[in-house]
C-alpha cells in the first residue's frame, strides 16, 4: 500500500527551497503604492477611516526606559483617547516588553484592549533559541494576547530558510493561544524580493500576522513594502484559504498617511481585512494625529498639539 | 570568357547578326562542324529564393544596346514572379535580420570579393550595354566600392541611429533602428550594375530582404550579378531579383501586403503617385530615387540605409533600493 | 533539495472570493469647475488673433460627462483653411526662417513655462470636454505637455548636431491633425518639434476636443509668438480634409486612426508633401509565469484601462503563459473591482467617460460581437452615471486570435485575454497583426525579455512596464501603426530636409 501523504502548500513551499515567491518590481510596486496616496479621502469617509485607524492601533512604548507607571499611563490612554469625544474606539491593543505584561494586562482588565508582547530578544533577535523560547512563554503566562516576533533576519541573508522557518514554527507553538505576529524587520531585508520571500515564509510556518519592522531600523513601515506584504497575503489567502494579518509599524504617525494605508489595504484585501483582527497600526503618535483630525471635521476648526494629552 | 548571351533554342535568323558579333561564331564549318569549340550560351534567368528560375509566365524580351544590337534574351517576369519573389523574400526575412550585424559585414564584404573576381565579365556586360571602356571600368569598381562602403555601415549604423533617452522616470530607454522587413525595389533604369548595386546593398547592409527589379534596358548585369550573390554567402531569398516591364511590375511593388517598403528611382510622376496610392493599402514606406547621382558622393551614405529602418524603443525599469549611489 | 513527487507549484484556490464592495465607495472629491474660464464661444486663431469664421459655421462642443454643453467653436471650411495656411506661410518667409535659432528656442521655452503656470486650468478644461479622469490630465497630460515643450526647445539652436554631414533645413508650413483621446499633449507633440526645427503651424483639434487647444492658443498669443507661426483652427473631417489638401503644405503630421491614416496617404500620392502618420495599434501584453505577478496585472490595467482604453498604444490583446493563466485573471477581475468609473472630475475616478456616443456605440458593437464569437465577457460590477457616456471595464476571455475583438483596435476599455505556453508561440501571435505600434512583456529574466523585445515587431516595446512616455523617447509605430516619429532625437527629421553639405 502506498502511503498517501498530504501536501500542504507550505510543505510544498519548504521543497522548493522557499524559492517560489513571486519577484516583485520595484519600480512596479512604488508606482502602485504611489497610486493609493492620489485617492481624496473626504467628508464621512474619512471620519469612518480615522476612526477605524485609531481602532487599529496598537499603542506601543518599547524603551529600556519603560516603567510601570509609564506603561499605565498609556495603558488608560488605550481604554480613553478622547473623553470629550463620545464615540471614540479604543485602540486595538497595547505593545509593551514582557517585564511589562503583567502590568498591562491589569490595568486593561475587562476593556477589551489586547495585551501585545514583544519577544524572541526583542529588537535585534541574536539570542540563543531557548532563550527565545523563554522570553515568549513569559509573556504568554503573563497573559500577553499576542506575541510580536523578530526573525533571525542574519540567517535570512544567509539563505538559511530553513532555520527562519522552524524558529517561526516553534515560536508559533510556544504562544499557545496568543496570536504570534512575525516582525520581518524589512529595514534590515533590503529588497522587496527578500520582503516577500520572508513574508510567504512566516505565514507558511504559522504566523497569525506579519509585521514590518520593530520601529527600532530606519527605514520602518513604508507603502511599498506593506503592498508586497498584502501581495503575500492575498496570495497565501488563495493558496490556503487562511486569512492572515497585517501590520505597518514605524514611520506612521500622521492621519493622512494612515488614511493612504487603509485605502491600500481596502483595495488589495477588501473589506474582510478592514478591522483590527487582520490590520494594525504600530504607533505611538500616531493616536493624537488622528484624534487632532476628528476634531477638526467635527468643529470645522484647526487643532493644536496642547489639547490633545501625550500617554 | 563564357559571356554568350542567348538561349540558343530561341535564336531568331535576326538575331543571328548579333551572335556573330558577340559570340563570335565561326563562318566557315565543314560537314556542320565548327571548326572553332563553340561557346556555351549563358541563360538569363530571374533569381528568386537562391534559386534561377525562368519565368513562370515564359515570356521572354530582347535585351538590345542603342546600337540596335540584340544582347540576350531576358525573362520577362510577371506578377507571379514577383508574388513567389516576395515569399522567398518574406521567408529570409527573419533569419537575415537575426543575424549578427558583423555576419552582414563580412557577406557584404565577400559579395565585394566576388564582384571584383569578375570584373572583366562585367566591364564587357556594361560595354555591350553602351558605356565606354572607361566608363564599365569605373562603373564596376565604383560598385565593388559601394558594397565595401556598405559592408563597413553594417555595424555601424545602428550606433548612429541609436539613442539612450534620459527619461524622467526611473527607466532605463533606448531607441535602435530595426529593419522595416521586405522591400521591394524597382531599381534605376539608366544604371545596369551601379543603380542596383547602390540601392541593393544599403537595404541588406539594414537587415532587410528585398525583391528587385533589375533595368528593362540594362538587364544584363543585374543577371550576373545574381550568380554572384549566389556565390558569395548571401541566404537565398535575401536579395530576389526579377527582370521585366515597369509598367507591368510597378503597380504589384506597391500594392502587395506582405512588402513593407518600396523604392523606386525613375522621376516618372505618374507612377510616384501611382506607388503612393498602392502603397497606403498597407501603409507602405515609400522612397524615391530620383534625384540621386549614384556616380557621386551622394549614391552612398548611412542615411539612405535609414530609408529603410523603424526606430524600435524599449523600456525597462531601474531599480533604485536603499538610495545606493554609484561610487563617485 | 529533493523534489521528488512534488508539483513545484503552489495551487491556488481561485474560486475563493475577496470583498470590494467599500472600495469604490468613497465619498465624492470634486476637483472644482471654476479653475478653468471656458468662454460661451470661440473663433479661429489664424495670424496671432482669434478670427470669426469665413464659414459662419459654429458647432458645440459638450462634456462627455453629463453631454452639457460647454462652448461653441468655429467650423473652418476651406476658404479658412486657405487663410491659416496663408498666414503660416507669411510667417514662415517673414519670421520664422529667418530667426536666429535660438530666439525660436526661447519662445518655446516661453510656452513651456506658460502651460506649466496654468496647469491647473488647462486640465480641468482637458477633463471637462474630454471626459477624461481629472487625476489623468493633473498628474500626466498636462505636465507631459509642459515637458514636450521644454524638451524641444533646446533643440532649436542644436540642430547641426543631430544630423551629422548634413544641413538640417525645415521643410516650410506643417498641417497638423491631432485626435480626441490627448487633445492637448497631442498638440504639444505636434507643435512642439515642428516650431523648434523652424516650421511654422495649421493645427485642427479633433471636434470632440477642441477647447484645451484653444486654451493654447491664448498661450501662444501671450507669449507673443510672431503672427501665424501657429494657427490653431477648429472643424470636422472636411476641415482636416482641406488641410491635406491644401496645396500650400509642405508637410502633414496626423494622429488617428489606421483607416484615414490611409486616406492621408493615398490624397497626398503625387505631391511632394511629407507625412508623418502616427495611427492604431493593437498591442500585446504578455505575461510569463515568472514575471512579477502582481506588477504585471498593475500593468496589465493600466495598459488597458488608462484613460477609458482611448490610447493607441493600449494593452489590448494580453497573453498569460497557461500556468498562471488563471491566477493572472482572478485578479485582473479582482483589480476591476476597485476601478472607479464616473465622474471625471472627481479625483478618485479612475476610469472617465467614453469621449463620444459615437465612439461608445462603437465599443459597445464590440462587446456585442465578442460574446457573439463566443468569447466570455466579464465586466466590473460598478454602477454607472445615468447622464454621459460610460463603459465598465471589461475583459474577455476564451477569446481566439481570429475574434474580431483580438484583431480590430476597439479603443475602449476592452481587454482580450489569451493563454500561451511557449516563447515562440506567442511571439507569433504577438506579431500576428497588421498593427506594429506597441507591446508589452513582463518577465523576470533578463535574456528572455531581449529575445522577446527584439522580436516583437511594434515601434515602443516595454519591458517589465507599460503605457510610459517622455518626451525624449521616439514613439510611433511599425507596419499600419504608420511612420515617423514623435519625442527624442528621432522626432526631429520628419520635420526636416537633409541637405548634403558637399
Amino acid at each position: 500500500m502506498a502511503v498517501k501523504t498530504t501536501v500542504t502548500p507550505g510543505l510544498i513551499f519548504r521543497q522548493a527551497g522557499f524559492n517560489l515567491s513571486p519577484r516583485v518590481d520595484q519600480v512596479g510596486i512604488e508606482e502602485r503604492a504611489a497610486r493609493f496616496t492620489k485617492r481624496s479621502i473626504k467628508k464621512e469617509t474619512k471620519v469612518n477611516g480615522l476612526m477605524l485607524a485609531l481602532n487599529m492601533i496598537d499603542l506601543t512604548t518599547l524603551e529600556g526606559k519603560d516603567s510601570e507607571g509609564k506603561v499605565k499611563q498609556m495603558c488608560y490612554k488605550a481604554m480613553h483617547l478622547l473623553d470629550t469625544y463620545p464615540g471614540l474606539p479604543t485602540v486595538a491593543a497595547v505593545c509593551v516588553y514582557p517585564s511589562m505584561v503583567k502590568t498591562a494586562k491589569k490595568a486593561l482588565e475587562g476593556s477589551g484592549v489586547k495585551v501585545a508582547s514583544v519577544a524572541t530578544g526583542f529588537p535585534s533577535g541574536q539570542e540563543p533559541h531557548s532563550v527565545k523560547i523563554s522570553d515568549t512563554k513569559f509573556a504568554v503566562q503573563n497573559g500577553a494576547d499576542e506575541i510580536d516576533m523578530v526573525i533571525s533576519r542574519g540567517k535570512f541573508l544567509e539563505g538559511e530558510y530553513n532555520f527562519v522557518f522552524d524558529e517561526i514554527a516553534s515560536i508559533k507553538e510556544a504562544c499557545g493561544e496568543a496570536r504570534l505576529k512575525v516582525i520581518l524587520e524589512t529595514g534590515e531585508l533590503v529588497t522587496y524580493d527578500k520582503v516577500r520571500r520572508a513574508s510567504d515564509i512566516a505565514m507558511y510556518a504559522g504566523a497569525d500576522f506579519i509585521k514590518t519592522s520593530t520601529g527600532k531600523v530606519t527605514p520602518a513601515a513604508t507603502m511599498p513594502v506593506t503592498l508586497v506584504m498584502l501581495g503575500a497575503i492575498r496570495d497565501f489567502y488563495f493558496s490556503t484559504g487562511k486569512k492572515i494579518g497585517m501590520k505597518p509599524a514605524g514611520g506612521i504617525s500622521k492621519s493622512k498617511l494612515a488614511l493612504h494605508y487603509l485605502v491600500m489595504l481596502n483595495e488589495i484585501l477588501g473589506e474582510d481585512w478592514m478591522n483590527n483582527h487582520l490590520f494594525r497600526f504600530g504607533a505611538s503618535s500616531l493616536a493624537n494625529d488622528l484624534l487632532m483630525q476628528l476634531m477638526k471635521e467635527k468643529t470645522g476648526v484647526y487643532q493644536g498639539k496642547d489639547y490633545f494629552s501625550i500617554d | 570568357m563564357a559571356n554568350s548571351t542567348i538561349k540558343t533554342s530561341s535564336i531568331s535568323s535576326n538575331q543571328k547578326k548579333s551572335i556573330k558579333a558577340i559570340g563570335k561564331i565561326d563562318k566557315e564549318q565543314s560537314n556542320g562542324v565548327p571548326s572553332k569549340r563553340l561557346e556555351i550560351l549563358k541563360t538569363y534567368k530571374i533569381y528568386i529564393g537562391g534559386a534561377f528560375p525562368r519565368t513562370e509566365s515564359g515570356r521572354y524580351y530582347i535585351a538590345e544596346n542603342s546600337k540596335g544590337e540584340k544582347l540576350a534574351n531576358v525573362c520577362l517576369g510577371s506578377r507571379k514572379d514577383f508574388r513567389e519573389a516576395v515569399v522567398a523574400a518574406r521567408s529570409a526575412s527573419g533569419g537575415w535580420s537575426g543575424r549578427a550585424a558583423f555576419n552582414r559585414g563580412q557577406i557584404l564584404y565577400r559579395i565585394a570579393e566576388m564582384l571584383e573576381g569578375r570584373k572583366a565579365q562585367f566591364i564587357d556586360e556594361l560595354v555591350k550595354q553602351d558605356s565606354s571602356k572607361q566608363e564599365a571600368e569605373n562603373e564596376v569598381g565604383l560598385s565593388i566600392d559601394r558594397l565595401i562602403y556598405y559592408a563597413g555601415w553594417c555595424d555601424k549604423f545602428q550606433q548612429l541611429n541609436s539613442t539612450v533617452n534620459p527619461v524622467a522616470s526611473s527607466h532605463f530607454n533606448f531607441s535602435v533602428p530595426e529593419p522595416t522587413g521586405v522591400v521591394s525595389i524597382i531599381a534605376p533604369q539608366d544604371s545596369s550594375l551601379l543603380g542596383l548595386v547602390s540601392v541593393i546593398a544599403p537595404v541588406i547592409a539594414g537587415g532587410n530582404t528585398c525583391v528587385v527589379l533589375a533595368s528593362y534596358s540594362r538587364p544584363l548585369c543585374a543577371v550576373t550579378f545574381a550568380e554572384v550573390l549566389n556565390s558569395s554567402d548571401v541566404p537565398g531569398g535575401v536579395v530576389n531579383i526579377l527582370t521585366g516591364k515597369i509598367s507591368e511590375l510597378a503597380s504589384y511593388f506597391a500594392d502587395h501586403m506582405d512588402v513593407n517598403a518600396l523604392i523606386f528611382c525613375e522621376h516618372q510622376p505618374d507612377i510616384k503617385k501611382m506607388m503612393q496610392e498602392k502603397g497606403s493599402l498597407n501603409l507602405k514606406r515609400v522612397v524615391f530615387y530620383d534625384k540621386i547621382n549614384w556616380l557621386t558622393g551622394d549614391g552612398q551614405s548611412p542615411y539612405l540605409i535609414m530609408d529603410t529602418q523603424e526606430i524600435k524603443t524599449t523600456w525597462h525599469p531601474i531599480e533604485n533600493i536603499g538610495g545606493g549611489k554609484s561610487g563617485y | 533539495m529533493n523534489h521528488k513527487g512534488i508539483n513545484m507549484s503552489i495551487p491556488r484556490n481561485n474560486t475563493l472570493k475577496l470583498k470590494f464592495d467599500s472600495a469604490r465607495k468613497y465619498a465624492p472629491a470634486p476637483e472644482s469647475r471654476a479653475a478653468a474660464k471656458i468662454d460661451p464661444r470661440y473663433d479661429l486663431f489664424i495670424n496671432g488673433k482669434f478670427e470669426k469664421p469665413l464659414s459662419k459655421k459654429y458647432f458645440d462642443t459638450i462634456n462627455p460627462a453629463n453631454e452639457e454643453k460647454l462652448s461653441e467653436v468655429a467650423e473652418a471650411n476651406a476658404a479658412d483653411v486657405d487663410k491659416a495656411v496663408s498666414a503660416a506661410r507669411n510667417a514662415y518667409n517673414k519670421y520664422w526662417k529667418k530667426m536666429p535659432p535660438k530666439e525660436r528656442g526661447k519662445y518655446i521655452f516661453r510656452i513651456a513655462r506658460m502651460v506649466q503656470e496654468r496647469a491647473r486650468e488647462l486640465a480641468v478644461v482637458e477633463t471637462l470636454d474630454c471626459g477624461k479622469p481629472i487625476r489623468e490630465s493633473r498628474d500626466f497630460d498636462i505636465p507631459v505637455v509642459g515637458n514636450h515643450f521644454f524638451y524641444y526647445a533646446g533643440w532649436a539652436d542644436k540642430l547641426e548636431y543631430a544630423f551629422p554631414n548634413r544641413n538640417a533645413q525645415p521643410l516650410g508650413v506643417a498641417g497638423q491633425i491631432i485626435p480626441w483621446n490627448f487633445p492637448l499633449l497631442m498638440a504639444a507633440w505636434k507643435i512642439a518639434p515642428a516650431l523648434a526645427t523652424g516650421n511654422t503651424v495649421v493645427l485642427k483639434p479633433a471636434e470632440t476636443t477642441p477647447l484645451s487647444a484653444l486654451k493654447l492658443a491664448e498661450i501662444i498669443q501671450e507669449a507673443d509668438l510672431p503672427p501665424g507661426v501657429v494657427n490653431i483652427i477648429t472643424g470636422a473631417g472636411a476641415t482636416g480634409a482641406a488641410i491635406v489638401n491644401h496645396h500650400d503644405i509642405n508637410k502633414i503630421a496626423f494622429t488617428g486612426s489606421t483607416e484615414v491614416g490611409k486616406i492621408i496617404q493615398r490624397v497626398i500620392s503625387g505631391t511632394n508633401k511629407k507625412a508623418t502618420l502616427e495611427l492604431g495599434g493593437k498591442a500585446a501584453n504578455i505575461i510569463f509565469d515568472d514575471a512579477p505577478i502582481d506588477q504585471a496585472v498593475e500593468g496589465v490595467i493600466n495598459g488597458i484601462f488608462f484613460n477609458q482604453g482611448h490610447v493607441c498604444c493600449a494593452g489590448s490583446r494580453l497573453y498569460v503563459q497557461e500556468s498562471v493563466f488563471k491566477e493572472v485573471v482572478r485578479k485582473i477581475k479582482d483589480r476591476l473591482e476597485t476601478l472607479i468609473v464616473g465622474n471625471p472630475m472627481d479625483k478618485n475616478t479612475d476610469i472617465g467617460a467614453i469621449n463620444s456616443k459615437q465612439q461608445l456605440d462603437t465599443i459597445h458593437k464590440y462587446l456585442k460581437i465578442g460574446q457573439k464569437e463566443g468569447a466570455e465577457m466579464y465586466q466590473s460590477s460598478c454602477d454607472l452615471p445615468t447622464k454621459g457616456f460610460y463603459c465598465r471595464p471589461t475583459i474577455f476571455t476564451n477569446v481566439a486570435q481570429s475574434n474580431r475583438i483580438a484583431q480590430e483596435e476597439i479603443f475602449g476599455p476592452v481587454l482580450a485575454i489569451q493563454s500561451f505556453r511557449t516563447d515562440d508561440e506567442v511571439i507569433e501571435k504577438a506579431n500576428n497583426t497588421p498593427y506594429g505600434l506597441s507591446a508589452g512583456v513582463w518577465t523576470d529574466k533578463g535574456s528572455k525579455i531581449f529575445n522577446m523585445t527584439t522580436k516583437l515587431r511594434a515601434g515602443v516595446v516595454w519591458a517589465n512596464t507599460f503605457n510610459q512616455f517622455d518626451p525624449t523617447s521616439p514613439f510611433g509605430g511599425y507596419k499600419e501603426s504608420g511612420y515617423g516619429r514623435e519625442g527624442g532625437l528621432h522626432g526631429l527629421l520628419p520635420y526636416l530636409t537633409l541637405q548634403s553639405i558637399s
